[in-house]
């Protein structure tokens, strides 16, 4: 009997040794706003993400989307509950060694895309793993072009930011989010402050790190061609995940 | 490195907001550079009127202190009694030093000492027409005199020798001369407290350049003073030192007090009215350098405040993608620093040019001071000490907003 081994199908239903399936885990989170008053804006939150999957974080205003995307971006400590990735342990860190974490497996785009004025493009980019300190000065740059190659922005490295378009500027923001081969890419609004087709540019982006590169993609959107061209929709509703 | 990147972000937010970085560093350098003028401008002055009151003075004077302080015969009387005196008058003694030629011959075998003059002194009056000057007359041994003071370099018109040979000579301060309208060759008369007179020829004028020498005081030989105080040849009122090293001169004037009984004064108290404005322009120089540093302080504590608020976002995103605390501290701390550094140069730089121009500038305190142009010191360690100021303020005024900016909590300014 012919088997069809068909690599992806090997990927999916095979857990490969070695490599973790599972690059997030949240269990039971929790969280509350004191400000005016006590008001509950996640209510027992869990789910996992899988390596190379692309996740839209959907809801309408107020569901606590974003206020759940903080929290696994690890940024914010306030909550009750636990969180791990790459199987390690997050809950309990100090801002320090999450910084650290962030800097070596996250990457993040932001609806604002946050860049530095003062540097280029090449520059911005070459900064968190400047940080890292992994590679070489020399090579982090050859990395840096890499990644503006990946975004097509590539004939602009050497620009100041803040002279770029809007829609050139998200994409050198996802460069940056790119250096360090993050193992998951977190994103919110990532596409709110562009036009159709930037949108379109940044979604297709998007699933291209996903799915060739392996890497996990999670971003809260209100964009539903966005949702809709991703491998799972989880939405929330009234601090509550309800599919 | 880790310093190498949180340096590189410091030195792009400097060099791209270059004239912001300009006017922070202005303060400090403004500070700096006021320091050090003021610094070099009192120091001079101190030195130099401490050079003057050195100069003209010896370092040690001994003399017999006509007092009222001695214990009474009732002391001796009722030893275990508790006495009370009410005005005492001063004994009716000779104010001469005891063997005082011998003691001047005794210190001058000392290795420590300059020279030694002994000599007799006596206020005077000159008569010039009706009206009578008073001044004082010391007769001396114009060549030991000459030892202590460099006599000759000072004689204006005349000479010293002349005096050797001219036994009722004597030498005027140029002031006194210029005030009793003499001049070398004249004659004029001297009158004695017990009412002697004499007539004396002016063999010379000098001038120290000090008003409480040059219009006050007369050289003569000693033998002619002795006589027209009708006193005999070894009777000596003063007997002034000068020493090789002049701070040694205030303990050696306690020593010598202790060994002869006599007392010793020595050229920080003889000239306190001089030196006394010293500790009082030091305080001043410190008030207002501090003034001046804790302004430029607040000045860039301001700047680096603003710059802090401004680059919310940007700290926010450093955080996003892994910068620490300690990171984001650095990079303002070392924009400080930086502007700390460069402020403090080109402080002690204009400083120096500042002190350097006044320095050749003219200044006649007529005939008070014999000064030519403004007395300026220029020392290494003022330098020094400017730099470290400037950049202890700087690190102090930018450590806070450096702190603030590492506690920002980018969750809030990323959600906008």
């Amino acid at each position: 009997m012919l088997i069809n081994i068909n690599r992806k199908s090997v990927e999916n239903e095979i857990p490969l040794l070695g490599v973790e399936r599972l690059v997030l885990q949240a269990t039971n989170i929790n969280k509350y706003f004191y400000e005016p008053e006590k008001f509950q804006v996640l209510k027992n939150i869990s789910f996992e993400a899988n390596r190379g999957e692309f996740l839209a974080l959907v809801g309408k205003s107020g569901c606590g989307k974003s206020t759940l995307l903080y929290i696994l971006s690890t940024m914010d400590t306030t909550y009750d509950g636990k969180l791990t990735m790459n199987g390690e342990r997050l809950t309990g860190r100090t801002q320090d060694q999450l910084a650290a974490f962030r800097n070596e497996h996250l990457g993040f785009v932001f609806q604002f895309h946050f860049l530095l004025p003062e540097f280029t493009a090449l520059q911005n980019v070459m900064l968190p793993a400047l940080k890292l300190g992994k590679y070489s000065s020399k090579e982090i740059e050859e990395r840096a072009y890499q990644k503006l190659k990946l975004v097509d922005m590539q004939d602009h490295a050497l620009k100041q930011s803040a002279k770029l378009s809007g829609g050139q500027q998200q994409r050198v923001a996802i460069a940056r989010a790119l250096i360090n081969d993050p193992t998951i890419i977190m994103g919110d609004e990532p596409t709110g402050n562009l036009d159709r087709k930037n949108s379109e540019v940044v979604f297709e982006i998007f699933k291209q790190i996903a799915h060739e590169n392996n890497q996990t993609i999670i971003a809260v959107t209100h964009d539903p061609d966005f949702a809709k061209g991703s491998d799972r929709i989880i939405e929330m509703s009234d601090g509550q995940i309800i599919s | 490195m880790k310093l190498g990147i949180s340096l590189q972000i410091a030195k792009t937010h400097l060099l791209t907001k270059k004239r912001q970085t300009l006017i922070a560093m202005l303060g400090v350098t403004f500070g700096i550079a006021m320091f050090i003028v003021m610094i070099s401008v009192i120091k001079g002055v101190n030195k130099f009127l401490e050079d003057s009151a050195l100069d003209s003075s010896p370092h040690i004077r001994i003399y017999k202190e006509i007092t009222s302080n001695h214990p009474s015969i009732i002391e001796d009387a009722n030893p275990s009694n508790f006495n009370i005196i009410y005005h005492q008058l001063p004994k009716n003694e000779l104010i001469n030093i005891k063997n005082g030629l011998q003691i001047a011959a005794n210190i001058e075998k000392e290795p420590t000492i300059l020279g030694v003059s002994p000599q007799i002194s006596s206020q005077v009056f000159f008569n010039k027409g009706p009206v009578p000057f008073s001044g004082q007359i010391a007769g001396v041994d114009v060549l030991k005199e000459d030892k202590l003071y460099d006599l000759k370099k000072r004689v204006k018109s005349g000479n010293l020798e002349s005096l050797l040979s001219t036994p009722n000579g004597i030498l005027m301060g140029k002031v006194l001369a210029r005030n009793l309208n003499v001049k070398v060759g004249d004659k004029i008369t001297v009158t004695t407290p017990t009412g002697n007179l004499k007539l004396v020829k002016i063999v010379g004028i000098f001038g120290f350049g000090i008003q409480t020498v040059d219009g006050v005081k007369c050289y003569a030989n000693m033998s002619m003073v002795q006589e027209i105080l009708q006193k005999d040849k070894s009777f000596v009122t003063d007997i002034h030192i000068k020493m090789k090293d002049s701070q040694a001169a205030l303990k050696y004037a306690k020593v010598l007090k202790n060994q002869y009984g006599y007392k010793t004064q020595d050229w920080a108290e003889a000239n306190s009215a001089f030196l006394a404005g010293d500790k009082i322009r030091n305080g001043m120089v410190i008030m207002v350098s501090i003034t001046l540093l804790v302004v430029a302080g607040f000045g860039i504590y301001n700047i680096m405040n603003m710059n802090v608020i401004n680059k919310m976002k940007d700290i926010a995103i450093l955080k996003a993608t892994g910068f620490a605390g300690n990171d984001i501290v650095s990079i303002f701390l070392i924009q400080s620093i930086i502007i700390g550094i460069l402020g403090a140069l080109l402080g002690i730089i204009i400083g120096f040019c500042l002190s350097y121009l006044l320095s050749s500038m003219p200044f006649d305190a007529g005939d008070f001071l014999d000064i030519k142009t403004f007395p300026i010191l220029f020392e290494p360690k003022y330098y020094g000490l400017g730099m470290i100021f400037g950049i202890t303020t700087t690190i102090l005024a930018g450590y806070m907003p450096a702190r603030k900016a590492s506690k920002i909590d980018p969750v809030a300014i990323l959600r906008g």
